[in-house]
C-alpha cells in the first residue's frame, strides 16, 4: 500500500510573525522556516505504517516555491521514501493544493493519505477534507489513533467533548491531530541519506490543474492590542479588582 | 440572493453557536434558511424555526444523517446548497470536517474563521494563531463560509416562526461507518459557551491538582480549560485545550493558572474581556495580555481564592 503525506513550509511556530508596514503580506525576511507541525505528525505516522509492515512505500509531498525541497529532505531523513516537489511561483490555497494532491494520487495509485489537520500560517483546516472529497476517499479528520487491517482503517477522532471511533473503507485519508504520535528525531546519518533519495519535481501545468487563486487577500494588519494591565499585590485584592472595577463576578 | 446556515446540534438540542453564524449571515445579507441535517432531529428543526430572521427551515431527517458522517453530510448540503449563495456555518469541529468537502464539490474556495463581515463578498479571518488579521475577499460567485463564533455575537433564540419544510434525499456514501462515541459528561457550562472560564497549565503539576480549579470553577459556574502543555502531559483530557489548535473561547472572565501564555494559547483565549493570570514567574508572557495578574505560588493563591468567593 503507497501513502501519500503532504507537508508544508510554514514560519517556523516559535516564531512571533508582524505584517509588513504597508499591510501588503507578512514580513518574511530572515524569519526561520520549517515544516508544518501537524505535517511532522503525519510523516511519523505514515513511516509507522511503513514500519509496522502496512505501507509499502511513503511519498512526501510539498508544493510551492523551490525552497520547500528543504522540507522534503526533512521528510525524507525522517523516514519517508521517496519526495515530489510540485513547483509553483503562484500563491497556493487550499483548493489548489487539494486538486494538484489529487492528480498525485491518481497517478501514483496511493490507497491512504496523511496531511496535517491544518497548516500554523494559514489556519485554514482545509486542504485534507477536500482532496478526500475530490478523490472519493473516506475521511477522518483530527485523528489521534489509527489502525488499519483488512482492507479498513479504524480511527479515533477528536471531536467537541471526546474521543469518536469510525470505520473507513480504503482508499482513506486521515489528518493529524497533535495526539496521534510524537515525531523522532532525524539522526545525522538518515539526514544524510535523506540527501540521495529520489527527489521528482512537477508542475501544476503537467498535472493539468488551473491554481489560480480564489480568495484575494486585500490587506493584513495586526489585532487590535490589549490595553496594558495591572499586577495586583494579593488575592484580597484581586477579587476586589474582579468584584468593584471588573464587574465580572 | 438567499444564504443558507447549516445548524449545528446534537439531535436533539440546538447547540448555541448555531446562533453566532446566524448573525454573520443576516450580516451578509439576503433571505436565510437554515438546514438541520441529522437523526431523529425533530426538536432542532422547531428549536431553529424560532430563531428570529430565519424565513424557512430544511429538515434532513435520516439515519445516514445522524452521526453527522463527513461524506453523507457534504454530499446532502451540495444538493441542497444550488439554490444559495453563502452557505455558511460555526466553525466547530463538525463543520470544520464537513464544509471544506462542500467547498471541493461546489469548487468554489472556503472563507475558514471569520471573525467580521465588511460587504457580502469581503471579510476579516485570523491567520498565524491571531497573530495577523487578514481582510479577505472571496472571488468565486457563491460562498462557502465559517464563522468563529466569538467574532459575532448570539442571534436571539426565541421569537421567530418560520416554516419548517422535509427534505427526502439520503446520501448514504457507505464508505465510512460510525463505530462508537465517549464524550464526558459534566455539570459545568461548555467551554465555548461559558461566561467565565477558569485554566490550567503545565504549573499545575498533575491532574489531581486540578480540583482546585474545580472548586473555584464551582463557585463561579465556571468551565475549566487548560494549556497544550497541560493536555499534553495528560493531565487533563484533550477537549480541554484552548489555543490556536484547540478550542478558541472569550468569556467576560478568563483565569488562566500556572500557563505562562504562549503564543498558541494566546491564540485561544486573547479576545476573552478581562483576563487574570496567576503565575510564580513574574516574566511570564502571560501577563503581557493579563488585565489582572498575579505573582504568586498558585497552591497557596487559588485555595484562598476559592475560600474568598
Amino acid at each position: 500500500m503507497k501513502v501519500l503525506v503532504a507537508v508544508k513550509r510554514v514560519v517556523d511556530y516559535n516564531v512571533k510573525v508582524r505584517p509588513k508596514s504597508d499591510g501588503s503580506g507578512i514580513d518574511l525576511n530572515n524569519v526561520k522556516m520549517s515544516i508544518n507541525p501537524f505535517c511532522e505528525i503525519a510523516v511519523e505516522e505514515a513511516v509507522r505504517l511503513r514500519e509496522k509492515g502496512v505501507a509499502t512505500e511513503v511519498i512526501a509531498v510539498s508544493l510551492g516555491d523551490k525552497a520547500c525541497q528543504e522540507q522534503i529532505r526533512t521528510a525524507l531523513a525522517l523516514g519517508a521514501d521517496r519526495g515530489i516537489l510540485i513547483e509553483t511561483d503562484v500563491e497556493l490555497q487550499p483548493l489548489a493544493v487539494a486538486k494538484l494532491l489529487k492528480a498525485v494520487i491518481e497517478r501514483e495509485g496511493i490507497e491512504f493519505a496523511i496531511l496535517g489537520k491544518q497548516s500554523i500560517d494559514g489556519d485554514n483546516n482545509q486542504t485534507g477534507q477536500m482532496l478526500a472529497a475530490l478523490a472519493g476517499m473516506s475521511q477522518a479528520t483530527f485523528a489521534s489513533k489509527l489502525d488499519i487491517a483488512d482492507g479498513k482503517a479504524t480511527v479515533t477522532r477528536e471531536v467537541d467533548g471526546g474521543m469518536q471511533t469510525l470505520e473507513l473503507t480504503l482508499p482513506a485519508l486521515i489528518t493529524t491531530d497533535l495526539r496521534l504520535n510524537e515525531p523522532r528525531y532525524a539522526s545525522l546519518p538518515n539526514i544524510m541519506k535523506a540527501k540521495k533519495k529520489q527527489l521528482d519535481t512537477l508542475t501544476p501545468a503537467e498535472l493539468g490543474v488551473d491554481v489560480t487563486p480564489r480568495v484575494k487577500t486585500l490587506k493584513v494588519s495586526p489585532p487590535p492590542e490589549r490595553k496594558a494591565g495591572i499586577k495586583v499585590g494579593s488575592v484580597a485584592e484581586l477579587v476586589d479588582k474582579l468584584r468593584n472595577e471588573a464587574k465580572v463576578i | 440572493m438567499a444564504t443558507l446556515v447549516i445548524a449545528e446540534h446534537s439531535n436533539t438540542e440546538l447547540k448555541p453557536a448555531t446562533l453566532n453564524a446566524v448573525t454573520a449571515a443576516l450580516q451578509i445579507g439576503g433571505e436565510l434558511h437554515i438546514l438541520v441535517a441529522g437523526g431523529g432531529c425533530a426538536a432542532v428543526a422547531e428549536a431553529a424555526a424560532r430563531i428570529p430572521g430565519v424565513s424557512k427551515v430544511l429538515v434532513a431527517d435520516n439515519a445516514a444523517y445522524a452521526a453527522q458522517l463527513a461524506e453523507n453530510m457534504s454530499a446532502l448540503i451540495v444538493e441542497v446548497a444550488s439554490g444559495y449563495d453563502a452557505v455558511i456555518a460555526a466553525a466547530t469541529p463538525n463543520a470544520k470536517n464537513v464544509m471544506p468537502r462542500v467547498a471541493a464539490l461546489l469548487d468554489v474556495a472556503q472563507i475558514s474563521e471569520i471573525t467580521a463581515v465588511l460587504g457580502p463578498d469581503t471579510f476579516e479571518r485570523p491567520i498565524y494563531a491571531g497573530n495577523v488579521i487578514a481582510t479577505v475577499q472571496a472571488l468565486d460567485a457563491r460562498k462557502v463560509i465559517t464563522v468563529r463564533a466569538t467574532g459575532f455575537d448570539a442571534a436571539p433564540a426565541e421569537g421567530g416562526s418560520a416554516a419548517i419544510e422535509a427534505i427526502s434525499a439520503a446520501h448514504d456514501c457507505g464508505i465510512s461507518r460510525f463505530i462508537d462515541e465517549r464524550v464526558a459528561k459534566s455539570d459545568r457550562p461548555e467551554l465555548t459557551a461559558a461566561r467565565v472560564v477558569v485554566s490550567g497549565g503545565r504549573g499545575m503539576q498533575n491532574g489531581d491538582n486540578f480540583k482546585l480549579l474545580e472548586v473555584v470553577a464551582d463557585k463561579l459556574n465556571a468551565a475549566v480549560g487548560a494549556s497544550r502543555a497541560a493536555v499534553d502531559a495528560g493531565f487533563v483530557p484533550n477537549d480541554y485545550q484552548v489555543g490556536q489548535t484547540g478550542k478558541i473561547v472569550a468569556p467576560d472572565l478568563y483565569i488562566a493558572v500556572g500557563i505562562s501564555g504562549a503564543i498558541q494559547h494566546l491564540a485561544g483565549m486573547k479576545d476573552s474581556k478581562v483576563i487574570v493570570a496567576i503565575n510564580k514567574d513574574p516574566d511570564a508572557p502571560i501577563f503581557q495580555v493579563a488585565d489582572y495578574g498575579l505573582v504568586a505560588d498558585l497552591f497557596a493563591a487559588v485555595p484562598e481564592l476559592s475560600a474568598t468567593l
